[in-house]
């Protein structure tokens, strides 16, 4: 399968209806490329050309790394809001962000879902998405059914207000449980870098 | 035969909290002319919910007093002014007023560390007078266990809250009494009684689950309206309390 470029990924998620809930794909063979694309693609191609806010919620990487690959990308930060889930339980000395919260621990979900809702509420825009960095590493600190809970009230809350959801996912690292998890909340899947598997011989 | 509804056939007035969350597990908010007592350990966001239901009415124009038991009152205006949704014109143009009850005690020569019956009926009629005087629509005494601390016996205590209650209703007034516990007690007051005379208890509280210590609030009882039993957890940000449900996801959890 053919990649996509930025610019075909950001015309799949205007091809939606407000308030889809997206999983986002990504192959791990080159994934820091196919990361890059995917910033380029949600934050450039499609929020930014829909005036739309960001919220980017970061569990893989703390959100100074988002931020600066966003200003090597060029991406003006100035509509993107971070809610920081990592940063704080790698101890590490932090350089904080105006525009970030920051959530104590991956496991605090609620927290992480009444920061989405204090920076909704901060931002005045029509359009507001909401991008979670990723559904793997969420998976790391919670347990399935609380994980499950939580994208469940999360994606139909946002949904019912109109609010697209793109969550990202580690393809090749994405479990049957996750997939399961993905296709309940999602209405929509797009792939980028993902090589489909080859057919198991017996 | 009439079939059944889960909503009241009669529509109460409501006082909005002007929570967002907390409005919507209220079916809408506090009925008005109730005394709601908010009862909680240190640190779950007692004087905060009490402060913002205040600031939130006097944007709806709706006059507020504030009666501090144990902290002065310009202390609490302070951190006040850290919140967004707080604008200090509301106490400049007497929307919101603040009185420290020491000072209230001293005037109505109430020096004793112990409240006789009189002193009760006294204290209550001044606390009735300032709220009508003022024309109050919202009052919060914070707290309503510092004044039991200074009466002896259980009924007097339940008498202060009858009379205290029943004069803030006639006027319309809708009353927040904030509860002093300790973080492991079972109960929603120091001395028990309280909340068998207020018309509401929202308890706060600290959940201790995997070791994370989250915020919740759960609303026990509310006369006058359905209400949600569920657990919410509960963030004080500088726009103000938000809630969302607490997640149970099928495990234990064990109270701080």
């Amino acid at each position: 399968m053919a990649n996509l470029s930025a610019g075909e990924i950001a015309e799949r998620l205007r091809a939606l209806s407000e308030g889809s809930g997206v999983a986002m794909k990504l192959g791990g063979a080159d994934y820091a490329g196919n990361y890059l694309q995917f910033l380029a693609a949600v934050l450039r191609d499609f929020a930014l050309e829909a005036q739309a806010y960001t919220i980017y919620v970061s569990v893989t990487n703390p959100c100074v790394l988002v931020n600066s690959l966003l200003s090597s990308l060029e991406i003006p930060a100035d509509r993107v809001f971070f809610v920081d889930v990592i940063s704080q339980t790698m101890m590490s000395s932090l350089t904080k962000l105006p525009n970030a919260s920051y959530v104590e621990s991956p496991t605090m979900l609620e927290n992480v879902m009444l920061r989405v809702e204090y920076f909704l509420r901060k931002s005045s825009a029509p359009r507001r998405i909401v991008v979670l960095d990723s559904v793997n590493s969420l998976a790391i600190h919670n347990d399935p059914a609380i994980l499950s809970e939580f994208f469940h009230i999360m994606v139909n809350n946002l949904k019912s207000r109109g609010i697209t959801t793109i969550i990202l996912a580690v393809a090749e690292e994405t479990n049957p449980e996750l997939e399961n998890l993905l296709s309940f909340v999602c209405d929509d899947t797009i792939q980028l870098g993902v090589t489909p598997s080859e057919p198991k011989t017996p | 035969m009439a079939a059944a509804s889960v909503s009241s056939a009669v529509q109460v007035e409501r006082c909005k909290t002007g929570i967002e969350g907390l409005d919507n597990i209220l079916d809408g908010g506090i009925p008005r002319g109730n005394t709601v007592l908010i009862s909680g350990s240190c640190g779950t966001g007692k004087t905060t919910l009490s402060l913002e239901f205040l600031v939130r009415g006097a944007e709806a124009r709706e006059r507020g007093l504030f009666l501090s038991v144990t902290e002065a009152s310009h202390k609490i205006q302070q951190n006040l002014a850290t919140f967004d949704f707080f604008d200090k014109r509301i106490v400049d143009d007497g929307t919101l007023t603040f009185i420290d009850v020491p000072v209230l005690y001293e005037k109505l020569g109430l020096s004793k560390q112990e409240m006789t019956t009189e002193d009760i009926d006294l204290f209550v009629g001044a606390v009735a007078k300032l709220a009508s005087e003022l024309k109050v629509q919202r009052l919060v005494m914070d707290s309503i266990t510092s004044v039991c601390y200074r009466i002896r016996h259980e009924e007097e205590i339940r008498d202060l809250i009858l009379k205290l209650g029943k004069s803030l209703s006639d006027i319309s007034c809708t009353t927040i009494l904030v509860s002093e516990i300790g973080p492991q007690e079972n109960r929603y007051s120091l001395y028990g009684v309280e909340e068998a005379i207020a018309d509401g208890v929202i308890l706060l509280g600290n959940v201790q689950r995997r070791g994370d210590l989250l915020r919740t609030l759960k609303i026990i009882k509310m006369r006058g309206t359905t209400h949600s039993r569920a657990q919410y957890v509960l963030d004080l940000t500088p726009l103000g309390i938000l809630l969302a449900p607490y997640l149970k996801g099928g495990r234990g959890w064990e109270v701080a």
